[in-house]
């Protein structure tokens, strides 16, 4: 048994909209960061000032309440022309396509550069969601995870159940806040400020049935060109959160981009732990009465 | 893009935009050894070591303090009941004071660390089975009343059958007050708190017996006090027991229950409940004129250290938040055993 509140599409009925996502490709990510910028413009995300961090061109370090798209940059070092195993002659034909004029962000030298748009990944199972105790978090009709800012009271539950690190407090304002995948855009037929700002279109937008079939191709394009690094994170139906809402291609390990491996919602144990609890209480009371009737009601 | 050329053979120049495939420039001279990048390569458990998960929001004093003052509410309701049903009228009386006086400032320190206390009542707007918090602030908002009728009807001395079944109601809801909370932490991504959900709840109830204990023999004459000291044994054994089990079974991510500040805490804790149950039962035997006043030391050492594991085990929680180890070494075994 799940315990679980939302049971989208069912409760919109007729006005269910078909479940709509993110897939970001980060192999044709440039770390313009115009996402970052759009997606601040649009929804009024006040500065955040983490001054300089010395990590590569990283100064917003992290999703948050102040950040809903964050720009990873990873500077690897990787022996060049041999990372994924490819034979001298797959080599001298992947040179001969970069000649011809394919893009690449690989310096020359062995150092990588790999950039990854990060944001909200509107899980399936939202655990964030499920322990919200004011239902300000809901499940909109298209089947994003929003926050309504006029009734969330800031108790930060939502805070310390993300396995992703998404959403956050903002200090002075004391609710907590993350990407909508603009809601108030998808009302109106437009796609998110992220997606449109995106000269790459690294960052995709649209029905998740469509995404993920979009998403196969990339990735069995990308292995049969060799790149056996790539692999499609929260892109499984079956994974720890439901699959994600908005899913990612990567070059390399999710901790790598600073994602967690195999998250899980924690309310998949929700009823495990209520009946713990249960037996726990049930301890007490017995336990207590049991020291009045240990001596047969004497005193002391 | 536009940098493409129509001619009769068909398009030239055209860009692969989103199908680029990303390529290694295989055969270009590598860098000399030792020639390094000047900036951290971003590689290891985590980009560039930071925490994967944000950090709990929630303040050490005000939930910390809740962890602690709602076990000791919910098992000073239960000593209650007792006292109250055998006679002991000045348990009875002590406990019950207690319980009403922690299930307040609980109360005043849970509003106190929301972002919007003015926004508290939203808290109302829903009962969600889902949300610890929903559970606990609809058991809060029952068990608070009835503690405190049960509490005024014995100082005030009125109305004593509507006070003894508001004594009786409140050690009923008293243990779900002391076990919800070990739910509410759990509940999190928080990995040592997380996957201690086991042991947690009996860890808690435990906790609660041994401050509630405490409370007894701090503020009752010493032979009204024996359900106390044993309840002290009673809190010490679970306490400890589902301590030990609990970092038996969570392995590496135990750490923060052993080591740095919070693993100081936990120790303090678990020593000091320890010594403080056994000192307990050994002042039950002796008796002597001197027995009130080591009872009541006896007594706030208990609900001291009650106190230290409350902080200790929140404060354990907090410490595997900040470290990614925690968060990623776990998953990726799970992985590893999964394939």
């Amino acid at each position: 048994m799940k315990l679980q509140v939302h049971s989208w599409p069912d409760s919109y009925g007729d006005r269910a909209k078909p479940r709509m996502g993110f897939f970001t490709d980060t192999s044709i990510c440039i770390g313009c960061k115009a996402c970052e910028v759009a997606c601040k413009e649009w929804n009024h995300v006040p500065m955040a000032n983490e001054g300089f961090t010395g990590h590569s061109f990283d100064n917003s370090v992290h999703l948050g309440a102040d950040r809903w798209r964050h720009v990873a940059f990873v500077e690897q070092q990787v022996p060049a022309g041999v990372q994924d195993g490819a034979s001298l002659v797959q080599a001298a034909e992947r040179e001969a396509a970069i000649d011809a004029g394919v893009q690449t962000y690989q310096e020359g030298d062995g150092l990588r550069w790999l950039m990854a748009s990060d944001v909200c990944k509107h899980c399936t199972d939202a655990a964030c969601l499920e322990v919200c105790p004011t239902g300000a978090l809901f499940r909109t009709e298209y089947g994003t995870v929003v926050v309504q800012s006029d009734i969330c009271n800031g108790c930060g539950y939502c805070v310390s159940a993300c396995p992703f690190g998404v959403l956050e407090k903002r200090e002075e304002d004391g609710r907590a806040w993350k990407c909508t995948l603009c809601y108030d855009r998808l009302s109106v037929g437009a796609e998110p400020a992220c997606a449109k700002a995106c000269p790459t279109d690294s960052i995709q937008f649209g029905p998740l049935d469509e995404l993920r079939a979009r998403a196969d191709e990339r990735l069995a394009s990308m292995h049969a060109a060799g790149v056996s690094d790539a692999r499609l994170y929260g892109r499984d139906p079956d994974d720890g959160v439901g699959g994600d809402g908005a899913f990612f291609l990567l070059l390399d390990e999710p901790e790598v981009y600073g994602l967690p491996p195999d998250p899980v919602d924690t309310t998949r144990d929700l009823p495990s732990m209520w009946r713990h609890a249960a037996v726990a209480a049930a301890t007490l009371l017995a336990g207590i009465a049991a020291t009045y009737a240990g001596r047969g009601g004497e005193r002391r | 893009m536009s940098s493409s050329d129509v001619t009769r053979s068909g398009l030239r120049g055209v860009r692969p935009e989103r199908e680029a495939v990303t390529g290694v420039y295989a055969g270009r001279p590598g860098r000399a050894p030792g020639d390094q990048p000047a900036v951290d390569t971003g590689v290891g458990t985590s980009y560039y070591g930071l925490p994967i998960l944000n950090q709990v929001t929630w303040e050490t004093r005000d939930i910390g303090g809740y962890l602690y003052l709602g076990g000791l509410a919910g098992a000073s309701s239960v000593l209650a009941a007792g006292a109250e049903l055998t006679g002991r009228p000045a348990l009875a009386r002590a406990t019950k004071v207690t319980a009403l006086g922690a299930v307040g400032v609980s109360l005043v320190a849970l509003v106190h660390d929301l972002g919007r206390p003015a926004r508290f009542l939203h808290m109302l707007r829903v009962l969600k089975p889902s949300s610890p918090m929903s559970v606990g602030t609809w058991l809060l908002s029952a068990y608070g009343p009835v503690a405190g009728v049960a509490a005024a009807t014995d100082v005030i001395r009125v109305l004593p059958r509507t006070g003894r079944t508001a004594t009786l109601a409140a050690a009923v809801l008293g243990p779900a007050v002391a076990s919800y909370t070990a739910v509410l932490i759990s509940d999190t991504a928080v990995p040592a708190w997380h996957d201690a959900y086991r042991e947690m709840p009996f860890l808690f109830v435990g906790s609660g017996a041994t401050a509630a204990a405490g409370l007894g023999m701090l503020a009752a004459p010493v032979d009204e006090a024996g359900p106390a000291r044993r309840t002290a044994l009673l809190g010490a054994v679970l306490e400890v027991g589902a301590g030990w089990l609990l970092q038996r079974r969570l392995g590496m991510v135990a750490e923060p229950y052993e080591q740095g500040r919070s693993g100081r805490l936990v120790r303090a804790g678990e020593v000091g409940t320890a010594v403080g149950a056994l000192t307990a039962q050994a002042l039950g035997v002796a008796g002597g004129r001197r027995a009130r006043l080591a009872s009541a030391l006896c007594g706030a050492g208990l609900m001291a250290s009650s106190a230290l594991t409350r902080f200790g085990v929140f404060l354990a929680g907090k410490a595997s938040a900040a470290d990614p180890r925690y968060t990623v070494e776990p998953q990726r075994r799970r992985l590893a055993e999964r394939s």
